[in-house]
């Protein structure tokens, strides 16, 4: 089948694709440096077609993928983007929700901060369970070890470690199928709210990587024989 | 007095409106994809609500086989 586009170089730093349409006419959408471009779409959905100046779908990409991002934020209460890969607890998803760009890397501070450990930054709650959170897990500590959380502006009893929930943090402690964890706590305080923010974020990823396409090679515009393919299907079209 | 069956009924619509979630994702999906097949807002918009008129109409079938489903337990 004949493509119906064409690749032109301007000039070292601009790229153009010229497109021959179904009705006879030509459409030139200028990529400008296409790398600089797809970078800049990652980095911020939208950005990379400010910077070809096409500003419409800018503005398109921008609204829909950041809106789907922080519906997803807001309803998974921001503990549904984190970077965990650890064997037990190998969150797959945020390697698509990190298709969206920056408002996604709070995730890679905040699991590279508390690697070994440590305190999240930005903490949005903290609870503590009934054991000591150094030995959550460990052998003899008996099931169903439950979380209480702490409200705001209370102190936390005597003798008792808190652990801090962090926006975008990895769950605290360590991650125990046959043990409540601070995940299985996540999952009884947010119900389905944590699959519906999951997958918002999730498909917000997804969505800015054919964005990051779409700034870096243009837009899949049909040829006419796709067209006149499509319509032999729909007879009532032709 | 309430029927026994009407708490499934309940339950069942629950779940239902839980499908609502479902209409930002489907809005957001439409136009992103439209987007990356044509470069003009009007082709673009024109495009999107027909992907959005079938997607809808798949869902349509999905939920209509799914409910059925349900009876043959």
């Amino acid at each position: 089948m004949a493509e119906n586009y064409r690749w032109q170089t301007v000039n070292q730093n601009m790229t153009e694709v010229v497109y021959d349409l179904e009705d006879g006419e030509q459409l030139t959408v200028n990529l400008r440096e296409p790398h600089w471009a797809a970078l800049l779409a990652w980095l911020w959905p939208g950005a990379g077609h400010f910077y070809q100046r096409r500003f419409a779908k800018g503005f398109l990409y921008m609204i829909c993928v950041l809106s789907l991002f922080f519906l997803g934020i807001f309803w998974g209460s921001s503990r549904v983007v984190y970077a965990s890969f650890k064997k037990e607890d190998f969150r797959w998803q945020y390697l698509c929700q990190v298709g969206v760009g920056v408002p996604a890397f709070p995730a890679i501070v905040q699991a590279a901060v508390t690697s070994n450990g440590g305190t999240p930054l930005w903490v949005i709650a903290e609870r503590y369970p009934d054991v000591d959170p150094r030995d959550f897990g460990q052998p003899g500590i008996p099931n169903a070890i439950p979380f209480q959380k702490i409200p705001r502006g209370e102190a936390l009893p005597a003798n008792k470690v808190s652990i801090k929930d962090g926006f975008m943090a990895p769950p605290a402690g360590r991650i125990d199928l046959n043990n409540n964890d601070v995940l299985g706590a996540w999952h009884v305080e947010l119900g389905h709210f944590f699959e519906i923010g999951t997958i918002y974020t999730l498909v917000a990823g997804l969505l800015n990587m054919l964005a990051i396409y779409d700034a870096y090679v243009g837009p899949a515009i049909m040829s006419k024989e796709q067209c006149e393919k499509m319509r032999k299907k729909k007879p009532e079209d032709v | 007095m309430i029927p026994p069956n009407s708490f499934g009924l309940l339950a069942q619509l629950t779940d239902v409106a839980r499908i609502w979630y479902a209409v930002p994702l489907l809005i957001a999906i439409s136009l992103v994809y439209g987007a990356t097949r044509h470069e003009q807002t009007k082709e673009v918009l024109i495009h999107s609500g027909r992907f959005l008129y079938w997607t809808l109409i798949f869902f349509a079938i999905i939920l209509g086989l799914v409910w059925f489903g349900g009876y043959w337990n």
